[in-house]
C-alpha cells in the first residue's frame, strides 16, 4: 500500500482504466518481486530473503492494447494459517476476485512450492503456474517438465527466468489468454481428500449451497473450513460473502452430523486438519516427482559447502564481522572523495550565493541567515551523507542479494532467543550500521510485532554511518595519539570496536529488560529459510538501492536539515548581553555535562545536530571558536587542538564517544519510527532508551574515573 | 519406549517424521513446510552460538529452533 505513493505519472494515467487485475502469489523468495517490477517497471525492493512484502503492492502494465492491474500479494508458504501475511494473501486471492492468480514457484524446490499451488487451486480456476529461477534449476541439474506439469495440473505453466525480461513475454501471453478467455469452464485439477473426509465435505458444501447461491467450488472451500472451525477464517468468510456460517443453524447442524460421522471413524477434529494438510502436501510430492528431475543427486552440495564455513562455530562469527568492517572500511575511505568534492561544489555555489545577495542588496541578516543558516547546514547533510549512503547500501544489498542475511539470522539467534528475540534483529541491526533509519524500517522483516517493536527501539544502539567517522576522529586524536606510531591505528581501531561491541551487547541487554517488562513475552517461534546461494544483480542492485534507501533518507534528511540549519543559525547569532544563545543554553546543561564528564557545549552540539549526527562536531567546532556558523575542518591534528584547548582529556574523549553510540535517535530515525509505529508513545520511548543508556554509562565512568584515576 | 525427536538426531543423520506436536501456530508453520509423516528430514548445520540448527527437507534448507524442533517426533 505504501508502494502506491511511487506510482509515476504514467501508471496514474493507466491506474483509472484497467481491464483486468492479475494477483501475483507465491512463497517468499521466489522472485516475485522481481516479476513484479519488470512488469510494471516499479521498485518494489526486492532481495534474498523472507517476507520483502509486507502489505499488497499494485502496479500496472500494458499489454495489445489492454490495461492489466497487477497485485503483488505477500510471500507464503500457505493460506491456511492465520500469521499477518497469509490472512492478507488468503484474503486477496479468496474475496479480491482477481481475473487470474499468477502463481510463482521456485524451480529448483518445485515440490515444496506447489503446496501453495494447490491450496490455490482449491479456491480458484483461474490459475497460472509461473515456474521461475529456470536457470538456477539447470545449473543445479534439475530438469522441470512444464508441459507435464500443465497436463496434471490442466492450468497454463509458464517458464520464465525473471531477471531477464525477455522472458516474461510468454508469461504475457498466458495471462492474456486466460483473462480474454470466458471464465470458469476450464475444469482443474481437484484434491481428493480420503472416502471419509470427501463424505463430510459434500454432505456441509450440500447444506451451504441451499443456503446461499454460491459457486460450487467456492462452497467446497468454505466447508472444509466449516469442518477444520479455524474461527478467525471462518468470521473473515462470513464477513467478505456475506454469509452466516458459525451460527446458522442448518449449517451447523450439518457440520456436527458430519464431525460426529468422521469421529465415529476415528478421524477428530484435530486429525482432520493434519489429514489436509498431509493429503495436500503427498499431492505435491507426487507431482514434483513426475515432473522434476535430477540429475545430479546433491545437486546443493556446493551451497552446503559455502554454509559449513559461514555458520561453522569457529568461523561463523570472524567471518560476518570482517564482512561487515571490510563494507565500513570501504565505505569511510571511498566517501570521502565525492564527500570532499560535494564540499567544494556547494561551497563555490555559496560564494556565488553571497556576491548575489549583495548584489540584489539584501539585508546581511537575511543573507546570512539564508545562506549562512539554512543553505550552508543542507548542503553539508548532503555532502556527508549522501556518498557514504550511495557506497553502503549497495554493498549491503549484494550481501542480501547473495542470500548472506539469513545466514547472520541464523548464526547470532543463540543470542537473542536469551534476550527474547529473533536472530532477525541482527540484519535490521546491519542496516542499523548503514543508517538507523533504514534499519527501523527494516523490522518489518520480523514477523512477531512484539519483537518487532523491540528491534525498532533499540536499533539505534548501533552507531550508524554518521557516528562512524566521528567515533574515528575522536579516537584516533585522544586515544592513539596518547601512544603514536603503528600501534595507533590498532588501537583507535579497537576502541570504535570496543563501543560498537557495547553497543550490540546493550542492544541484547535492553531487549531482554523490555521483554520482562513492557512488552513482556516470549521469543516466538524461529522458522527461518536459508535460501540457495544466487549471484547478485549488480547493475539492479545499485539502481535500487540508492533509488529505494539512499534517496530516500536523503530527502527525510533534507526536511529536516533546512529548518534545523535557521535554528541553529538563529541561536548562534542572537544573543542577550553579548552572549549567544548556544551559549546560554551551553550554561544551563552545564551542572548536567559535568556529572557526565562532559561539557555544555559538547550537549548543545549533540542536541542541535538532531537532524543528522553528521553535523555534531561541526556545530561543536564552531561553538568552540565562537564562531557564527558550523565549521568545516579536515585535519584531525587541528581538530585535536581546539578539543584540547578547551579543556577536552582522555575522559571527555571516552564519554563523546559512548555518548556518541548511545543517545537519540536523529530526526529521520525518529521520524521513520513514528511512521513504523505509528505512536507517539514508542517514538519516545525510541528516544529515551539509548539517552538515558547514554546518561548513566558516562556518569559511570566519570565516577570510576574520579574515583581511581585521580 | 521414548519416541527421538528432530532435536535429538545428530547432524547428518536422517530421521523420518512421524508426527508433529505442540502448539497450534508452531504445528501449522512446520507442516506448510512440508513436514509431515513420512519426510525425511536432516540437520546440517548448527549455528555458532548453539541453537538453531538448520535441517534439510524437501530440499530446502530451514532453521528451526530447539525448542520448536522438539515436536518433530521421527522414526
Amino acid at each position: 500500500m505504501k508502494k502506491k505513493e511511487n506510482l509515476s505519472i504514467k501508471q496514474k494515467e493507466i491506474k483509472q482504466k484497467s481491464n483486468y487485475t492479475i494477483a501475483l502469489a507465491g512463497n517468499p523468495n521466489v522472485g516475485k518481486s522481481t516479476i513484479f517490477n519488470n512488469l510494471t517497471g516499479m521498485n518494489q525492493h526486492t532481495g534474498n530473503w523472507t517476507g520483502k512484502t509486507v502489505a499488497n503492492a499494485t502496479g500496472y502494465f500494458e499489454y495489445r492494447g489492454k490495461t492489466y492491474k497487477l497485485v503483488d500479494i505477500p510471500g507464503t508458504y500457505s493460506i491456511m494459517s492465520h500469521s499477518e501475511e497469509e490472512e492478507i494473501a488468503r484474503n486477496y486471492i479468496c474475496f479480491g476476485n482477481p481475473d487470474a492468480t499468477v502463481v510463482v514457484v521456485d524451480a529448483t524446490s518445485l515440490e515444496r512450492n506447489l503446496n501453495l499451488v494447490l491450496q490455490i487451486t482449491e479456491i480458484t480456476d483461474n490459475l497460472i503456474v509461473c515456474v521461475n529461477l529456470l536457470d538456477e534449476a539447470r545449473k543445479k541439474k534439475i530438469e522441470v517438465h512444464l508441459e507435464e506439469l500443465s497436463n496434471i495440473l490442466k492450468v497454463p505453466v509458464v517458464g520464465v527466468t525473471a531477471r531477464k525480461k525477455s522472458t516474461l513475454n510468454n508469461l504475457l501471453k498466458v495471462i492474456r489468454n486466460v483473462c480474454e478467455e470466458k471464465k470458469d469452464i476450464r475444469p482443474i485439477y481437484q484434491i481428493l481428500y480420503d472416502e471419509k473426509i470427501e463424505k463430510a465435505i459434500h454432505e456441509v458444501k450440500e447444506i451451504i449451497m441451499e443456503q446461499y447461491k454460491i459457486k460450487e467450488k467456492l462452497a467446497r472451500w468454505v466447508s472444509i473450513k466449516v469442518l477444520d472451525g479455524e474461527e478467525c477464517i471462518l468470521k473473515e468468510i462470513e464477513k467478505q460473502l456475506n454469509i452466516q456460517l458459525i451460527n446458522q443453524s442448518e449449517i451447523d447442524k450439518a457440520r456436527k452430523k458430519a464431525l460426529a460421522n468422521l469421529a465415529k471413524e476415528g478421524i477428530y477434529q484435530e486429525e482432520f486438519k493434519e489429514r489436509i494438510v498431509s493429503t495436500i502436501i503427498k499431492y505435491a510430492e507426487k507431482i514434483g516427482k513426475k515432473v522434476c528431475q535430477f540429475e545430479e543427486k546433491d545437486y546443493a552440495k556446493r551451497d552446503r559447502k559455502i554454509d559449513k564455513i559461514l555458520t561453522s562455530k569457529k568461523y561463523g562469527i570472524p567471518i560476518m564481522i570482517v564482512f561487515l568492517l571490510l563494507i565500513f572500511w570501504i565505505t569511510i575511505v571511498g566517501a570521502n572523495y565525492p564527500s570532499q568534492f560535494l564540499f567544494s561544489l556547494f561551497g563555490n555555489i555559496q560564494e556565488k550565493l553571497i556576491e548575489f545577495a549583495i548584489y540584489i542588496h539584501c539585508p546581511e541578516w537575511l543573507s546570512n541567515m539564508l545562506i549562512l543558516g539554512v543553505y550552508q547546514t543542507l548542503t553539508w547533510v548532503i555532502s556527508v551523507m549522501l556518498p557514504p549512503m550511495a557506497i553502503f547500501f549497495p554493498l549491503f544489498t549484494i550481501l542480501e542479494d547473495l542470500g548472506y542475511l539469513p545466514r547472520i539470522a541464523f548464526n547470532m539467534d543463540g543470542f537473542f532467543k536469551k534476550a527474547c528475540c529473533s536472530g532477525k534483529q541482527m540484519i535490521t541491526m546491519c542496516m542499523g550500521f548503514g543508517c538507523n533509519s533504514c534499519g527501523v524500517t527494516g523490522c518489518r522483516i520480523i514477523d512477531s510485532p512484539r519483537e518487532r517493536l523491540i528491534a525498532i527501539l533499540t536499533n539505534n544502539l548501533v552507531p550508524c554511518n554518521g557516528r562512524f567517522p566521528f567515533l574515528i576522529t575522536i579516537a584516533t586524536i585522544f586515544i592513539a595519539g596518547t601512544i603514536g606510531g603503528i600501534g595507533a591505528s590498532i588501537v583507535s581501531t579497537i576502541a570504535v570496536m570496543f563501543v560498537i561491541i557495547l553497543g550490540i551487547i546493550m542492544t541484547l541487554v535492553i531487549s531482554k529488560i523490555l521483554s520482562k517488562t513492557i512488552l513482556k513475552g516470549m521469543p516466538s517461534s524461529f522458522v527461518l529459510e536459508l535460501p540457495p546461494y544466487r549471484k547478485p544483480q549488480f547493475l539492479k542492485v545499485l539502481v535500487r538501492s540508492i533509488f529505494d534507501r539512499t534517496i530516500f533518507i536523503l530527502g527525510r534528511a533534507i526536511a529536516v536539515a533546512g529548518p534545523a540549519g535557521l535554528v541553529i543559525w538563529l541561536f548562534a547569532n542572537i544573543g542577550i548581553q553579548g552572549e549567544s544563545l548556544l551559549t546560554i543554553i551551553a550554561n544551563f546543561l552545564e551542572p548536567l555535562a559535568n556529572l557526565m564528564g562532559l561539557d555544555g557545549y559538547i550537549l548543545t552540539a549533540f542536541i542541535f545536530g538532531i537532524p543528522a549526527n553528521e553535523i555534531v562536531l561541526p556545530i561543536m567546532l564552531m561553538c568552540y571558536m565562537q564562531g557564527t556558523s558550523l565549521v568545516n575542518m579536515e585535519d584531525t591534528f587541528a581538530i585535536g587542538e581546539i578539543l584540547r584547548q578547551n579543556g577536552w582529556t582522555i575522559l571527555t574523549a571516552i564519554n563523546v564517544m559512548l555518548f556518541t553510540v548511545f543517545h537519540f535517535p536523529c530526526a529521520t530515525t525518529l521520524l521513520t519510527i513514528k511512521k513504523e509505529t505509528g505512536s507517539w508513545k514508542w517514538t519516545a520511548i525510541g528516544f529515551l532508551i539509548p539517552t538515558v543508556c547514554g546518561i548513566v554509562f558516562c556518569m559511570l565512568t566519570t565516577l570510576f574515573y574520579h574515583v581511581f584515576v585521580i | 519406549m521414548k519416541q527421538k525427536t528432530a532435536n535429538e538426531l545428530e547432524l547428518e543423520e536422517i530421521g523420518i517424521v512421524h508426527k508433529i506436536i505442540g502448539e497450534e501456530t508452531i504445528k501449522r508453520r512446520l507442516l506448510d513446510l512440508g513436514l509431515i509423516e513420512g519426510t525425511n528430514i536432516k540437520p546440517v548445520l548448527i549455528s555458532p552460538s548453539g541453537d538453531p540448527r538448520a535441517f534439510e527437507f524437501r530440499s530446502s534448507l530451514i532453521a528451526i529452533r530447539k525448542e520448536d524442533a522438539e515436536n518433530i517426533k521421527v522414526k
